[in-house]
């Protein structure tokens, strides 16, 4: 089920960098008791007089319903374009306005299965509320954690204590084996009976685990990144094809529809085009 | 045209002491505050953050006959104080709107302009004809003839006199009567007057101004154009000054037909700046994307400007930068 999104005044509480990344934590009353893992919110960046308008999405890392400041939000920030440096910058009692719970959480299954969680890079983010939440239900959690190097994975200690088992990949070999997280997810896929995928990271790295999950015929729930600009519906900038269950391919989007889809479900191979048999896709005609 | 339509009225939210009526030939609306087309699909989304009674109306994004995919992505890219989108009219076609979209704004009892796009002349008639009988909470109708997300410049009818008039023609003989038509112009014209008065002569109740201009933003690691469609639409507080400069000249030239003015509106201040230069209503789009209660925000910033400015109506401030002292 989903929660109606609020529109809060959000107040810095800490910003404090993780490996290559920026862990805020914010105030934001109303919202941590709504989100859901894969649930992302929407900020605003750059403070009043801006010239950055768009909102910017990020998953939820932690949501604390009561703290000693009221409910928070924590989120990791990988900075690199004018907004993701602005909140990277953030000092303490700074105001951010935000948007949330957006989107489509993460579907939990009813029994107890055995889950594998692959994060790629600060992707892992949202998969530690939802390693707590199938471990509430009794599922056996593993986690497959990559990255280029060691300090743009996130949250390795953290995946010790919420996974049965964790393995670790990063390209450079500075931590796990060296190699893709992929791969690490097919040896771990040899070896035990896993019954669900969920996964979050680039969308090649999303792509390439849904063929490998049709390998196994093990379903892949997959928190696709599209690039948004509203993240609540209204722009139609954040869409992918998506096969639906009427068999229809549409321009879904994926701030409402998803972000998490079933794997299957998305056609990977022509994301940044339009399918020929998309609803309402131009006809050759009209190229 | 006397038959006045009487719209209910929206009451709570908007301030008691200034009187925020807009009356847009015989629609009269107890706001001034729209929503821009494209810019809050039907409605649904953003009555999570807006109550859209209290506001004007909702403008659906424009809609075609048949379902429409809209272009490959990336569809969006962020620019100095505004964006650049290439969505291409996006959307479900007639059919699937009037059967989900309309049925849905009516039940909340959101007063609707419908705004339509077609490929044709002859596709704006027919869609002219199919809205016409939506019902009653469809208050007028909206023409996007200056989409610039058209495979080709060429088809964008609000670039010459006569196909804009085509356009509008078709739609008026297809509604019939004193139904408010709004032509929505595109500022990408060298005279933007003369597109205006053909409109009008056409049948036009009023104009909406302006959609987006055409830009384009290359990607300086791609190499590439950052949008898929490689050109596309600038919106946002960047095109103020354009827009308003719009609303100004068109107001000069033909003051008694009402305008819907829209470009970059982020705050009350700035919607007041276009009832000055003669709009009578406007219309919120990109600021929905930075900020979803924007619409409620506007029009509680505009009440409480009018009044300040010692206007108690809106109604007397449209135009008023044009007075002579
Ligand atoms: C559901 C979801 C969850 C995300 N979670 C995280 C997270 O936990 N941590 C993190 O660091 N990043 C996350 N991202 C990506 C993050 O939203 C972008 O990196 C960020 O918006 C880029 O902003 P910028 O100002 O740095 O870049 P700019 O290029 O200046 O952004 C310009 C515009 O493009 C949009 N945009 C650009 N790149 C992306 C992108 N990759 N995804 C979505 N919108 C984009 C921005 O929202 C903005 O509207 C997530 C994205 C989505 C869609
Ligand atoms: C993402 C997006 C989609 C739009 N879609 C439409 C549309 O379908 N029909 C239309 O007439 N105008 C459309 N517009 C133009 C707006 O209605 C408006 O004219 C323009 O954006 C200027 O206003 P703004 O600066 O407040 O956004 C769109 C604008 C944006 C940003
Ligand atoms: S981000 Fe605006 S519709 Fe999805």
């Amino acid at each position: 089920m989903n929660f109606q999104p609020l529109q809060v005044e959000g107040e810095l509480l800490s910003n404090r960098r993780v490996g290559a990344y920026h862990l805020i934590t914010i105030v934001v009353p109303g919202i941590p008791e709504r989100i859901r893992p894969g649930n992302f919110v929407a900020l605003s960046v750059g403070g009043e007089s801006t010239s950055t308008l768009l909102r910017r999405s990020f998953s939820v890392y932690q949501a604390q319903e009561r703290g000693l400041y009221g409910g928070t939000l924590e989120l990791v920030i990988s900075a690199h374009g004018a907004g993701t440096r602005w909140l990277a910058a953030l000092a303490p009692h700074q105001m951010i306005n935000v948007v949330g719970p957006l989107g489509r959480p993460f579907p939990l299954p009813k029994d107890p299965v055995h889950a594998l969680l692959v994060g790629g890079g600060y992707g892992s983010a949202p998969l530690f509320m939802l390693a707590d939440a199938l471990r509430q239900r009794g599922c056996r959690v593993d986690m497959a954690l990559g990255a280029a190097s060691a300090d743009r994975l996130f949250g390795t200690l953290e995946a010790r204590r919420v996974t049965n088992a964790l393995s670790i990949a990063t390209d450079d070999g500075s931590l796990g084996v060296q190699g893709r997280v992929t791969d690490a997810a097919r040896s771990i896929l040899e070896r035990a009976n896993i019954d669900v995928i969920y996964a979050c990271g680039p969308m090649p790295m999303l792509s390439a685990l849904t063929t490998l999950g049709g390998e196994f015929g093990v379903m892949v729930q997959c928190a696709v990144e599209e690039s948004m600009a509203c993240g609540i519906g209204i722009c139609m900038t954040c869409v992918l094809p998506v096969r639906g269950n009427d068999d229809v391919v549409r321009m879904s989007r994926s701030c409402v529809d998803g972000p998490v889809f079933a794997g299957d479900r998305v056609l990977w191979e022509s994301i940044g085009s339009v399918p020929e048999e998309t609803l309402g896709a131009p006809k050759a005609s009209e190229h | 045209m006397t038959s006045i339509r009487v719209v209910p009225k929206g009451g709570r939210g908007v301030s008691a002491e200034v009187n925020l009526e807009s009356k847009l030939g015989t629609l009269v609306l107890p706001s001034p505050v729209l929503t821009a087309s494209g810019c809050a699909a039907s409605g649904k989304e953003l009555s999570q953050f807006v109550d859209l009674t209290t506001i004007g109306a909702v403008v659906t994004k424009s809609i075609m006959m048949s379902p429409r995919s809209g272009r490959a992505t990336p569809r969006m890219a962020e620019t100095p104080s505004g964006m650049l989108n290439s969505i291409g009219l996006q959307g479900p076609g007639i059919d699937d709107f009037l059967e989900h979209d309309i049925p849905w704004l009516a039940s909340k009892g959101v007063r609707t302009m419908v705004s339509i796009a077609g490929n044709d002349v002859e596709e704006f008639g027919r869609l002219a004809a199919r809205v016409k009988r939506a019902g009653d909470s469809v208050v007028a109708l909206e023409v996007n003839i200056s989409c610039p997300n058209v495979a080709n410049r060429g088809l964008v009818f609000a670039c010459q006199p006569h196909s804009a008039a085509e356009v509008i023609s078709i739609v008026r003989r297809n509604v019939g009567g004193a139904f408010p038509i709004f032509a929505k112009l595109s500022p990408d014209v060298t005279d933007i007057v003369e597109i205006a008065k053909a409109c009008v002569d056409a049948g036009a109740t009023g104009l909406s101004l302006i959609n987006t201009l055409l830009g384009m933003v290359i990607n300086t690691e791609t190499l590439k154009p950052a949008l898929a469609g490689v050109t596309g639409g600038l919106s946002g507080p960047a095109i103020r000054p354009v827009a308003v400069r719009a609303v100004w000249q068109v107001h000069a030239a033909l003051p008694h037909v009402p305008l819907i003015g829209m470009g970059g509106i982020l705050t009350g201040e700035d919607a007041f700046e276009f009832i000055l230069a003669g709009a009578s209503a406007i219309a919120i789009g990109t600021a929905n994307f930075h900020d979803p209660s924007a619409l409620t925000r506007v029009q509680k910033e505009l009440s409480v400007l009018l009044a300040e400015r010692g206007f108690s109506a809106l109604q007397d401030a449209i135009g008023f930068a044009h007075r002579k002292v």
